[in-house]
C-alpha cells in the first residue's frame, strides 16, 4: 500500500524523488515509509485530511523541517544529508504557505527583491526589473510601491507566489495556497497555479479544491495517516477510488 | 533514535546521518571549549602582566581584606534587597495605574491622560540621582513637620517615581499589543472599559511584557545602591564607601560589586525561565 514503487505514476527518478521517508514528533509518527516521486514539468497534487502529513511533506522537502528517515533526491542529490548547504537547497525550492508570510514591513517589491540582492548577488537594478517582470506575470505590475496590508488576501498570495518564482528555482511547493481566502478570491489564484503548471513548472500542491485537482494534476496523490493510500492519474483517483479511505474523504469533500 | 511502537528500524542512510550528527555535535563542543580556554588564559595573562598589575592587586582585589568586609556588605546587600521588594511593589501600582490613564479614550479623560504623559516625560528624562538630590535633601529642607524626614524614605519615593515612568510605558506598549479584536469581543460581550481591561486586555499584556519587566527589576536591584548617595542608608554600597574611606583599599567596592551580580543573576535566570515556560523561545522552529 505505501510502496508506490511498483505504480506508474509514482515510480522512477523524477526531478524529486522522495524513498522510504519518516517524520515523528516525539511519539506521534506524521509520516511513515513515504516513497513518491515528482518528474521535471509535472503537477503532483497531494489530497488528504486535515492532520494526514500534506504540510509536513512540504516543509521536510524544503528542510524546514529535518526528516527522521528515508531520502530525498533533488536532481538525483540527496538533499536530507547533513552535510548539504540547507540555504542551497531552499534556494532552489520555492515554497508558498498558506497564510501568505509576507514581510509587513517592507513593500511588495522589496518583498520579492529581497532574495535575488541578497542571496543571490543580483544587482537592485536588475532585481527590480525581475520583481516588476514578476509582478506583471501575476497580475500585479501596479502595486510594486503598496505594503502587502494594503492588499487583499489573494493579491497577497500572488506577491508570495512572485517572491518564489523570482529565484527561478527547481521545483515549486504550495501549502494549502488557497485555505486562508475568501471564496470570491481563490479563483485567481488556482487561475495562475493552472497557468504556472502550463508554463512547464514543476509543482507539488497541498490543496483541499478537487475541482483544481482533477483539472490541472497530473498525478493525485491522497494522503492518509502519514503514507499514501492511494496515487495516480485524477481520472483513476477521484473518479475510480479504490481505498476505502479515499472514497470516504471525497465522498464528503463533494458534500 | 530508536524502535518506536510502530516498528520502525532506523535504515543505514538514518544511522549514518545521526552518527555524523553526533561527530559533528562533539567537534563543535571541542572547539568551543578550546578556543575558550585559549581566550581567557591570553586575556588573564596580558593583565597579570601589566606594570600596574601589583598595584592593582593590592589595591582591588585584597582577598583577606575582602574577606573582613564581607559581613558588613553583606548585611547592607539585605537592605537592599528589601528596598527593592518594597519599590517593586509601589512602581508595579503607580506603573498600572498610569498606563491605564494614558490608554484612556474619549475627550473627556484629556486632563488625566495628559497628567500621565507629562509625569512619564519628565520621569524618563531626569537622571535618577538628580531626583535623588532633589528628593532626599529637598523636601526635608522644606521644614515641613508632616512630611518624613529621612532619606531612606525619600531615596524610595526617588526609586518609585523613576522606575514608575519606565515600567509604565512598557506595560503601555503590552496594553496597546493587544489586538484590537480582543477588545471588541469583550466589549461585544456587554463588559465595560474597566471590565475589559481588568479580565481580557491586561492579562494579555502583563504576560507579553513579562521579560522586559523582569529586565527593569533586575536593574532596579542594582539602582537601589544609588540611594546611597543621600549618605545616610547603611546599604552595601555606602558600607563599602565607608571601609574604602578608612583604608584606601577600593576591595570592598569590588566585593559590593562581585555580590550584587551574585544577586542579579537568579533574577536573570527567572526572566529566561518565565519566557521559555510561556513559550517565548524567540523565533522557534529549526530555521
Amino acid at each position: 500500500m505505501t510502496n508506490l514503487g511498483k505504480q506508474p505514476a509514482a515510480g522512477g527518478g523524477g526531478l524529486l524523488q522522495i524513498d522510504g521517508l519518516r517524520k515523528a514528533y516525539g511519539d506521534q509518527v506524521i509520516l511513515r515509509d513515504l516513497t513518491l516521486s515528482v518528474p521535471e514539468h509535472q503537477c503532483l497534487v497531494l489530497i488528504g485530511a486535515s492532520g494526514s502529513g500534506k504540510s509536513t511533506l512540504l516543509r521536510c522537502i524544503n528542510l524546514l523541517e529535518q526528516v527522521d528517515d528515508g531520502t530525498i533526491l533533488l536532481q538525483g542529490n540527496d538533499i536530507t544529508d547533513p552535510r548539504v548547504d540547507a540555504d542551497t537547497v531552499r534556494a532552489q525550492v520555492g515554497i508558498v504557505f498558506q497564510a501568505f508570510n509576507l514581510f509587513p514591513h517592507m513593500s511588495v517589491l522589496d518583498n520579492i527583491t529581497l532574495a535575488p540582492r541578497r542571496v543571490h548577488g543580483i544587482d537592485r537594478g536588475t532585481a527590480e526589473r525581475q520583481a516588476r517582470e514578476m509582478l506583471d506575470r501575476v497580475g500585479l505590475a501596479d502595486k510594486a510601491k503598496a505594503r502587502p496590508d494594503d492588499l487583499s488576501g489573494g493579491q497577497q498570495q500572488r506577491v508570495a507566489i512572485a517572491r518564489a518564482l523570482v529565484n527561478k528555482p527547481l521545483l515549486m511547493l504550495f501549502d494549502e495556497v488557497t485555505s486562508a481566502l475568501d471564496p470570491e478570491l481563490v479563483g485567481e489564484v488556482l487561475t495562475l497555479l493552472t497557468d504556472l503548471k502550463h508554463d512547464g513548472t514543476t509543482m507539488l500542491v497541498a490543496t483541499h479544491e478537487m475541482a483544481f485537482a482533477r483539472e490541472v494534476a497530473d498525478q493525485v496523490v491522497f494522503l492518509a495517516d502519514g503514507s499514501i493510500a492511494e496515487a495516480g492519474p485524477p481520472s483513476q483517483v477521484m473518479d475510480h477510488p479504490s481505498d476505502p479511505r479515499t472514497q470516504k474523504f471525497l465522498r464528503r469533500m463533494s458534500f | 533514535m530508536s524502535d518506536t511502537d510502530d516498528g520502525w528500524v532506523a535504515s543505514k542512510v538514518q544511522l549514518d546521518r545521526e552518527s555524523y550528527r553526533r561527530r559533528r555535535t562533539r567537534r563543535s563542543v571541542l572547539i568551543a571549549s578550546v578556543s575558550t580556554v585559549v581566550v581567557v588564559a591570553v586575556v588573564v595573562l596580558v593583565v597579570v602582566n601589566t606594570p600596574g598589575w601589583p598595584r592593582f592587586r593590592s589595591t582591588f582585589l585584597d582577598l583577606s581584606y575582602g574577606w573582613e568586609v564581607l559581613p558588613d556588605i553583606a548585611s547592607g546587600l539585605w537592605l537592599n534587597i528589601r528596598l527593592m521588594v518594597i519599590c517593586e511593589i509601589a512602581i508595579l501600582i503607580v506603573a498600572l495605574v498610569v498606563a491605564l490613564l494614558r490608554s484612556l479614550r474619549g475627550p473627556a479623560w484629556f486632563p488625566l491622560r495628559a497628567l500621565a504623559i507629562a509625569y512619564t516625560d519628565l520621569f524618563r528624562g531626569l537622571p535618577l540621582i538628580l531626583v535623588l538630590f532633589l528628593l532626599g535633601f529637598g523636601m526635608p529642607s522644606l521644614r515641613l513637620d508632616w512630611l518624613p524626614k529621612s532619606g531612606l524614605f525619600w531615596g524610595c519615593v526617588a526609586l518609585v517615581l523613576t522606575y514608575g515612568a519606565y515600567v509604565s510605558e512598557v506595560l503601555r506598549a503590552g496594553i496597546e499589543s493587544v489586538h484590537p479584536s480582543q477588545r471588541a469581543a469583550a466589549r461585544s460581550l456587554g463588559l465595560n472599559h474597566g471590565k475589559t481591561m481588568r479580565f481580557v486586555v491586561v492579562p494579555q499584556a502583563v504576560r507579553r511584557v513579562l521579560p522586559p519587566l523582569l529586565n527593569d527589576l533586575v536593574s532596579l536591584m542594582k539602582d537601589t545602591g544609588l540611594i546611597s548617595v543621600l549618605g545616610v542608608v547603611y546599604d552595601a554600597v555606602l558600607n563599602a564607601k565607608i571601609e574604602t574611606s578608612q583604608t584606601y583599599n577600593y576591595t570592598p567596592y569590588v566585593v559590593a560589586g562581585v555580590l550584587f551580580v551574585i544577586i542579579t543573576i537568579p533574577l536573570t535566570r527567572l526572566t529566561d525561565w518565565v519566557a521559555r515556560r510561556q513559550g517565548w523561545t524567540g523565533a522557534g522552529g529549526t530555521v
